[in-house]
């Protein structure tokens, strides 16, 4: 609609920007052609699951070829694997090369870009004064997280190479995978509010169709969709904000949400209502409290894909939503603490959990949990580049940790499959001095490891302190300082959040440190005959491990704090200008804020104290040479089995949600109106009435004539005598 | 002599209902059918002597219709006889509910 004559005048539109829309056909384009190559030789048995728990390995030896094997890997190699190889990657790399290509078209332009450059394709839905065309927004946000999908996305893709090579299933993860960007994409460039959320309903799909992946188990099957589920209560959310908005701005595009929530009161009940709305939709895709459930489950599906979709990606499109809508959030300060709050209790409560548990996939998850959380808390004070910063750096080092993760777990499989060990391949216990056969994988974890945990110069430390740095500052003087949050004073609020979010870090770097040591540290527990067959990862699954560490080394760079000047200073936050500076200067209040050097410098002590404490801590209080193996291993007891079990959330939710829903479900809508009045009434009643008036009107017909003449006689002479003593 | 006719043709119109109702033969039954017919005839025809031909143009076609109806009513009695040895309508009721 106002989108026309954008494109005709915008600089961009006669650069090969106007060709941005090959960036998510060309991943379309993969889907298609792998998901064809999938079907054929289809009549392949069920999946094997090279990351293998107890009964993977079973389900793997199910096949009748996998008795006769020999000391190498069971190869159930796709007839086309080598085909799907090219195009998976290939098509990727493509879109990466073309997002980069539209990148430096907007970095050599001569003056900043403050109108974004939206492409109109066609007109989707016109329908009365509402029209909503798939039109693509290009600009600095949206290309950040296009060159995070398509980057990450290649370097994942060409890892799942190694990883899956040997899957009966590997067209299919590829097509899957495909797909994934596509809707991704679609999500990250979409100019209105329902494309974005054609983006946010297809990543779900592909989350559900890559988590229950090895769908033969069911425990897999059933996490695929716990995930869709709980998302779906998120999207009701997003439904509904949009319903709003379409109600009082008549619009859905970002361009003229943006310019209609300007004009609105400042922390009306409508902008909150809204953002609020919106929140819960993200964090539902965003696994923050109390949706968080489903992302640890979703460590069912292939390591690759825990990296790309469930740590880099689409779990931080709530993120990316919320920095979308930037000013109206602004509007909206009660909603934005109540995000920042949210945002810093999950980074708190997943922490906690990430502490105990054993699974290394399930500590990287909760993990995960708790970095969201971070980013939420940044993006909900108002630091929206901090926040888009944070998710930055995090898809960095985070994917790191996944794919190291994986690798690890690859060469812990091939080791217990060569043994045929019932053992499981994911358990911390069964791990240990991993370090010398790994070599590689562990250098990057530990740089991994670094970064989240906030050590300088590593990645992680700068955006993390940037966040806590913002919520510190905006204590006074921001709108959301002078707010009140269900009757508590902003301010008090957010020196709350700080706290939380620097109780957060000092679990961060316990956690991780834990992991490290006993998976990489202390004796090899893995057993004698199968450590013998631990070894490092082929190249091509290294290899990008080794750019993600350069990634996570150096990432931070991209926006150094002000405080030390430099050429570097404030690089992400000066490009985002044009898109988020507007939200974040009205969330800063008429008085501005203003933290004194010496207070950033304090702050940023003690971010450093925090994680360093953290790390020392843990590498004196854990004896990895203590630990035992997983079947060996005590029960534990009292507090460290209630954050084992989770804190028990799962099974709160199965008391007080899932069962009463099931029990209404069964008693009253099945057997009750289901079967009772739709079945037995409506149904079944209709008939037998119909049955009833048939049966009276057949006994009538008695089939004598004479009968019959009696009766007509009978009916000519009433209607005679009724006329005539008319 | 109209009220004559008229009284005449009632009266035959009665027998004729009479014996459709009381009859179980079917061919006496078509008799009394025919009998009524004859009876609105003999109306028709003394009342044209008050409103013109109408009434005797009516009567021909009264007639010819009676005709083909016989035909095609005598032919369903035989076709039942020869099927039921019988032309008594109370053991005739194959459209019984």
């Amino acid at each position: 609609m106002q989108t026309a004559p954008l494109v005709t005048g915008h600089p961009m539109s006669d650069t090969i920007a106007r060709f941005a829309w090959l960036i998510p056909l060309l991943p379309l384009v993969g889907f298609a052609l792998n998901g064809l190559l999938s079907l054929h030789a289809a009549a392949h048995p069920g999946p094997a699951d090279p990351s293998g728990s107890d009964d993977d390995h079973d389900v793997a030896h199910a096949a009748p070829a996998a008795h006769d094997h020999d000391d190498a890997h069971q190869v159930a190699r796709h007839p086309s694997a080598g085909l799907v190889s090219l195009i998976g990657p290939g098509v990727l790399a493509l879109s990466f090369a073309m997002t980069l290509a539209v990148l430096y078209q907007f970095g050599i332009a001569d003056q900043a870009m403050h109108e974004p450059y939206v492409l109109t394709l066609f007109q989707w839905m016109p329908a009365g004064k509402l029209s909503i065309d798939v039109a693509f927004q290009i600009d600095q946000l949206s290309l950040v997280m296009m060159s995070i999908v398509t980057g990450i996305g290649t370097l994942i893709h060409i890892f799942s190479v190694g990883y899956m090579r040997d899957d009966p299933g590997y067209p299919r993860y590829f097509a899957y995978l495909n797909l994934f960007i596509f809707f991704m994409l679609l999500l990250v460039m979409g100019a209105n509010y329902p494309l974005m959320f054609v983006g946010w309903e297809g990543v779900g799909l592909c989350s559900y169709l890559l988590i229950g992946f090895w769908f033969s188990d069911k425990s897999n099957a059933d996490a695929g969709k716990k995930a869709f589920i709980v998302n779906r209560i998120g999207d009701f959310g997003f439904l509904v904000a949009m319903f709003l908005m379409f109600a009082n701005f008549g619009t859905l595009s970002f361009a003229g949400v943006e310019s209609a929530a300007a004009i609105v009161p400042m922390g009306g009940a409508l902008v909150t209502a809204i953002c609020l709305f919106l929140f819960l939709g993200a964090t539902g895709k965003s696994a923050q409290i109390p949706l968080f459930v489903w992302l640890p489950d979703a460590m069912a599906g292939p390591t690759p894909v825990s990296a790309l979709i469930h740590a880099a990606t689409m779990v931080t499109a709530g993120v990316y939503l919320i920095a979308r809508s930037a000013v109206l959030f602004s509007m909206a300060p009660v909603a934005q603490l109540t995000v920042a709050v949210v945002g810093a209790l999950t980074a708190v409560f997943a922490a906690t959990i990430g502490l105990k548990q054993w699974d290394i996939k399930k500590v990287l998850a909760y993990s995960t949990v708790s970095q969201l959380g971070y980013m939420f808390v940044g993006v909900g004070v108002g630091a929206y580049s901090a926040g888009v910063f944070h998710l930055m750096t995090h898809a960095f080092f985070k994917a790191l940790l996944f794919l190291g993760s994986g690798s690890v777990i690859y060469a812990m499989h091939k080791a217990y499959h060569a043994t045929h060990s019932p053992e499981d391949a994911q358990d911390m216990r069964n791990m240990g001095g991993l370090r010398k056969r790994m070599p590689v994988t562990f250098v990057l974890m530990w740089i991994a490891t670094f970064s989240i945990a906030g050590i300088p110069p590593f990645s992680g430390f700068f955006s993390k302190d940037e966040i806590l740095g913002a919520v510190f500052a905006r204590t006074h003087g921001s709108t959301l300082a002078e707010a009140q949050w269900l009757g508590i004073p902003g301010s008090l609020v957010l020196y709350g959040v700080y706290v939380l979010g620097l109780a957060a870090a000092l679990m961060t770097a316990i956690y991780m440190t834990r992991l490290m040591l006993y998976t990489f540290h202390g004796p090899s527990r893995t057993g004698e005959k199968e450590a013998t067959h631990l070894k490092e990862a082929p190249w091509i699954m290294t290899g990008p491990l080794v750019v993600l560490g350069v990634l996570s080394a150096v990432g931070g760079f991209a926006n150094v704090p002000a405080l030390y000047g430099g050429m570097g200073s404030q690089l992400l936050h000066s490009w985002l200008e044009p898109v988020l500076g507007r939200g974040t200067e009205i969330s800063l209040g008429t008085e501005g804020v203003h933290l004194s050097h010496a207070t950033e410098y304090l702050l940023i002590g003690v971010a450093i104290a925090i994680a360093v404490i953290g790390i020392v801590f843990a590498w004196l209080r854990l004896k990895p040479d203590a630990l035992v193996p997983a079947k060996s291993a005590p029960v534990e007891e009292g507090l460290e089995r209630t954050l084992l079990h989770k804190w028990y959330v799962d099974e709160a939710y199965a008391r007080t949600v899932v069962q009463p829903t099931l029990g209404i479900s069964r008693t009253l809508l099945w057997k009750g109106i289901d079967a009772g009045i739709i079945d037995g009434l409506l149904v079944n009643g209709s008939a037998l009435l119909v049955r009833t008036v048939g049966w009276v009107g057949s006994q009538l017909q008695s089939g004598r004539v004479g009968t019959y003449a009696w009766v007509l006689l009978m009916g000519v002479l009433s209607v005679l005598s009724a006329f005539s003593f008319r | 002599m109209l009220a004559e006719s008229l009284a005449l043709s009632a009266l035959l119109f009665t027998i004729g209902v009479i014996g459709v109702l009381t009859r179980r033969n079917a061919i006496i039954l078509f008799m009394c059918v025919e009998l009524m017919l004859n009876a609105v005839n003999l109306s028709f025809v003394a009342l044209s002597k008050l409103h013109g031909v109408g009434g005797q143009v009516f009567v021909i076609f009264v007639m010819s219709v009676a005709a083909a109806e016989a035909a095609v009513g005598l032919a369903i009695i035989i076709a039942i006889f020869r099927h039921r040895q019988s032309v008594n309508l109370e053991d005739i009721n194959l459209l019984k509910g």
